[in-house]
């Protein structure tokens, strides 16, 4: 029998707002442990949440990004359960009333991934065990998050991998979050069971807690999917569960069973009151929001014809497609721009990490610069690829290598006389062409674009050389 | 009386400086704590450090604030930094804050001499104040009686002279219930009119910080400089009815004052009369009586024990012994460390009040309590709310009896908890209320009376207080003890 996965996600992102959640301290990681702390997020007996609006407005934003609705009214509740990385003893989390509800995540196949909810709430701190000792850090208690909780959609590891890849890339876009599986900024729990291909009935579920890596998450589901598949095939029952993923061995292994499962006693926080979102508010962060990618996708493929595979590259961060989005200003062909950045600036631009950044030598402007003095015939292509590595090299405008005289083109005149030396000076090619060797005409046309210094228009060179050896 | 205008009064015109006056209270401290038990921690050095510093404004001739330089104490649930903050539990023993709270921060900048910190039932659970690690605070009228509860050991302190007013905490009583059986004044005003940022939590959504106070008039000083709008707590509104003060001696004439008949059910008899007797003092000055139905109060204690226990379940986990407090001497692992510290520093009030709250959260329970009693607590708020469209305050017994002989109340829990069925209402629907001393049971003992207001209507329920105050002079009666000015 064949066996279709299907699995649902719970990634927790942590927002980049400067200050914590409930409290003034600052959010960088790192930092020598419980010195981002303060009374409130190590809560001190006495002391209260005050909700950081500025986590309201990245939440939002990431919401307005995932297409989800935003509540009129939100509301916090407390998630209670005991653990020495958890100050007070309850995360402050929204259960009853989350800030967003729905939304989904498209992906290349045309699938949509239906998102159940957004929800902000705060990170707990974190145990460090040194010396047979075990240590409790704050300085991450009361970090923002948003948990981005997605409906049973997915059914394959290559769709999981592109949730994740295509979360962490709009979320990203839209600046609310570095998104850093390996610092702890993006984390999944994958939830994952089987059925008989064609079965409506979703199977037992197992929940793989704390995914650090997209490598680790295809390998936890890889193996979590072999391992419900071989139970049922060997009559087992597979058996409702929290799992953690041992990267070592590349095995799964329990946490908890269902009967172990907290029970978190969620109730509406008393001490944060109910947060009201007005329309206007939505309305202004909508308008502030910045193209996103499958929108520019979508207008990159559909208006200026470029291949849907260097439309993705274009798209793959907002440094990139704004680059390019500058670039191609008042150009003839866009897909010229794309071409170059692909072709030629991608190869100096190698690392994800650099091409996220995209820090490159010739700005947008003076790329569409040379693009445009392509378009006017004023140059060729050979021409403006060489130049655009000259500028590449030193961060100087096309200006600075191209000179007078190898602009302004060639007249008829100018081309005629070119291409006249040139069936002249190659009597042998001229001959074997003659002798139905079409492919020779190609060494005359070289001749003249040599001698014009890239400047001459090969279809009409070699038009042109045709009509001087037929007459 | 030692009130505060009749300090201020003293301390201006030098007929006493503020480190005498400070001393004085000090000594006084020495010598009745071994029988009140008011005090869990004095500070002498805070005390006379901000005297020296009045004293120091008055010989430069500096006009000085009403509380400048008067001395009071705060129950051992604010938060005073670097000074024991106990809730007079074991699982806090040792604790010194490193922040001091909102109320506190008040005060301090109006130079009030803090003599130290009272007594309590431990994290403000009881009627009794004998929940207290460090025991019951006693009645000054007579020590064989409890003050209260739970802010006990501030009202006795009050009563007993050895601090001019103080501050308490009221959850479902715990500032009116001890000044009911203490003869003084104490407020519980509405939720939101001063900060919480400071007080221990016990119930966040029912808990407010008001005055115990020896008069109307001190109650409502104390009032109007502390509830101001405070950025640290979100529920913070500040004194949205404005000021109070000089509100005091309006006419109340016409004013009505609404009785609701479920207030008077299960009441002993001499505190009924004594209520009675209050309203007749009320029409003599012009007021109009209106009696009313409010049939829901019969599930006001319901109510109040589902959701201060749920919320206390929830607010008292974080004392693991891992940061600060108690920690268990002897333990195999964190678990058990969590374990043991939990079992050996809460007492049995406590344990029994998280277990319920941890019960009515629980899967499968929430519904049929915690939703139940917040449903209810809508529909109660909407009650009040629609008698006061029919009168502007409402007259009620403060507890249905008079203060319980030593023991009594630890012995049966239930029992006890009967008795705040008066008081919780105010608190279910965020209202503010004033309990005002109306006479004295057979024994001597003083029985209160409790006036409540509009939402933020605390100069309404103060102008009748002290109306009431100066019509019935003889119902504010002193002690034995303490500072004699």
């Amino acid at each position: 029998m064949k066996y279709e996965l299907v699995s649902g996600f719970e990634t927790h992102i942590e927002l980049s707002t400067k200050t914590k959640i409930f409290c003034g301290c600052t959010t960088q990681f790192g930092g020598e442990p419980n010195t981002h702390c303060c009374p409130v997020c190590i809560g001190l007996p006495g002391t209260l949440p005050v909700l950081n609006r500025e986590v309201v407005r990245y939440a939002i934003k990431a919401g307005l990004a995932v297409h989800g609705k935003i509540a009129e009214i939100a509301k916090m509740d407390r998630k209670n359960y005991c653990y020495p990385d958890l100050a007070k003893a309850y995360q402050i989390s929204q259960l009853y009333a989350p800030l967003i509800i729905g939304g989904y995540i498209e992906l290349s196949n045309g699938r949509r991934i239906r998102l159940h909810h957004i929800h902000i709430e705060e990170d707990a701190g974190k145990l460090i065990h040194r010396h047979g000792d075990t240590y409790v850090d704050y300085n991450r208690g009361g970090v923002p998050l948003i948990e981005i909780v997605s409906e049973p959609d997915i059914r394959s590891i290559d769709e999981a991998k592109e949730y994740v890849e295509r979360l962490q890339q709009v979320m990203r876009w839209v600046g609310i979050s570095d998104c850093k599986m390996q610092e702890g900024s993006m984390r999944c729990d994958v939830n994952i069971s089987v059925r008989p291909q064609g079965s409506e009935a979703f199977g037992t579920r197992t929940e793989i807690k704390n995914m650090n890596s997209i490598t680790n998450i295809a390998r936890a589901m890889e193996y979590e999917y072999d391992r419900q598949v071989d139970l049922l095939e060997s009559g087992g029952k597979v058996v409702q569960e929290t799992l953690r993923f041992d990267d070592a061995t590349g095995t799964t292994s329990s946490m908890r069973s269902k009967e172990d499962a907290h029970d978190y006693r969620y109730f509406r926080d008393p001490d944060l009151v109910t947060i009201n979102v007005p329309r206007y508010e939505v309305e202004q962060l909508r308008a502030e929001m910045p193209e996103l990618p499958d929108e520019k996708l979508e207008r990159y493929t559909d208006d200026y014809g470029i291949p849907e595979k260097d439309a993705a590259l274009l798209t793959k961060y907002r440094n990139i497609s704004e680059y390019f989005d500058k670039a191609i200003e008042g150009v003839k062909s866009p897909k010229t721009v794309s071409n170059f950045i692909i072709g030629q600036i991608f190869r100096r631009v190698e690392t994800e990490a650099d091409k996220e950044v995209f820090a490159v030598a010739t700005t947008p402007a003076q790329l569409n610069e040379l693009v445009k003095l392509l378009d006017s015939g004023k140059i060729r292509n050979n021409l403006a690829k060489s130049t655009l590595e000259k500028m590449l090299d030193t961060g100087k405008s096309a200006a600075d290598f191209i000179s007078e005289s190898d602009m302004g083109g060639l007249d008829d005149n100018a081309l005629l006389e070119l291409c006249k030396n040139a069936v002249a000076g190659n009597p042998k090619a001229v001959e074997d062409f003659k002798n139905g060797k079409a492919k020779a005409i190609k060494a005359l046309v070289g001749n003249v674009m040599k001698n014009s210094r890239g400047k001459a228009d090969a279809q009409a060179a070699e038009k042109k050389i045709i009509e001087l050896i037929n007459a | 009386m030692g009130t505060i205008a009749a300090i201020h009064e003293k301390l201006v015109s030098k007929q006493v400086s503020c480190t005498e006056l400070t001393k004085a209270y000090l000594k006084e401290i020495e010598n009745a704590n071994g029988e009140l038990n008011a005090y869990v921690c004095v500070t002498p050095d805070e005390a006379l450090q901000t005297a020296a510093a009045v004293d120091k404004k008055i010989a430069a001739g500096e006009a000085l604030g009403l509380l400048e330089g008067v001395p009071m104490t705060l129950k051992d649930n604010m938060s005073t930094k670097g000074i024991d903050t106990t809730c007079c539990s074991k699982i806090l023993t040792g604790y010194k804050p490193i922040f001091d709270a909102t109320v506190w921060e008040l005060l301090k900048a109006q130079n009030a001499v803090m003599l130290g910190k009272t007594n309590m039932d431990e994290f403000a659970m009881g009627s009794s104040c004998e929940n207290s690690c460090f025991g019951g605070a006693m009645n000054p009228f007579d020590v064989n009686h409890v003050a209260g509860g739970s802010s006990g050991g501030v009202a006795s302190a009050v009563g007993g002279n050895i601090a001019a007013y103080g501050l308490g905490s009221d959850t479902g009583g715990s500032i009116r219930q001890p000044a009911s059986f203490c003869g003084v004044v104490g407020l519980k005003p509405t939720y939101g009119a001063v900060s919480r940022y400071g007080l221990i939590a016990y119930a966040s959504s029912l808990d407010q910080i008001g005055p115990i106070t020896k008069s109307v008039e001190d109650a409502s000083i104390v009032f109007d400089a502390i509830a101001k709008q405070d950025k640290r707590d979100s529920t913070s509104l500040g004194a949205v009815g404005g000021e109070t003060y000089s509100k005091l001696t309006n006419d109340i004439k016409g004013m009505k004052i609404g009785i609701a008949r479920e207030y008077l059910d299960g009441v002993r008899d001499d505190v009924k009369a004594a209520v009675l007797d209050a309203a007749k003092v009320y029409e003599s000055l012009g007021a109009e009586i209106v009696y009313f139905d409010l049939p829901v109060l019969k599930f006001a204690l319901p109510v109040y024990y589902i959701i201060a226990c749920a919320e206390a379940s929830s607010n008292l986990g974080r004392y693991d012994g891992i940061r600060y407090g108690y920690k268990t001497a002897h333990y195999t692992g964190t678990h058990d460390m969590i374990c043991r510290t939990r079992s050996e520093g809460f007492g049995e009030e406590v344990k029994r009040r998280i277990l319920l709250g941890t019960y009515v959260l629980s899967a499968g329970y929430y519904d049929a309590y915690y939703k139940k009693a917040t449903d209810l607590r809508g529909t109660i708020i909407k009650a009040f709310n629609d008698a006061f469209a029919h009168c502007d305050v409402i007259l009620a017994p403060t507890v249905p009896m008079t203060a319980f002989e030593k023991g009594h109340a630890t012995s049966d829990p239930i029992e006890t908890y009967l008795t705040d069925i008066c008081t919780v209402p105010v608190n279910i629907a965020g209202l503010p209320g004033v309990s005002v001393p109306c006479g004295f049971n057979e024994k001597g003992v003083p029985i209160g009376m409790q006036l409540i207001g509009k939402s933020f209507g605390e100069a309404t329920i103060l102008n009748a207080a002290y109306q009431y105050q100066q019509a019935a002079p003889e119902k504010f009666t002193d002690t034995k003890w303490g500072v004699k000015l």
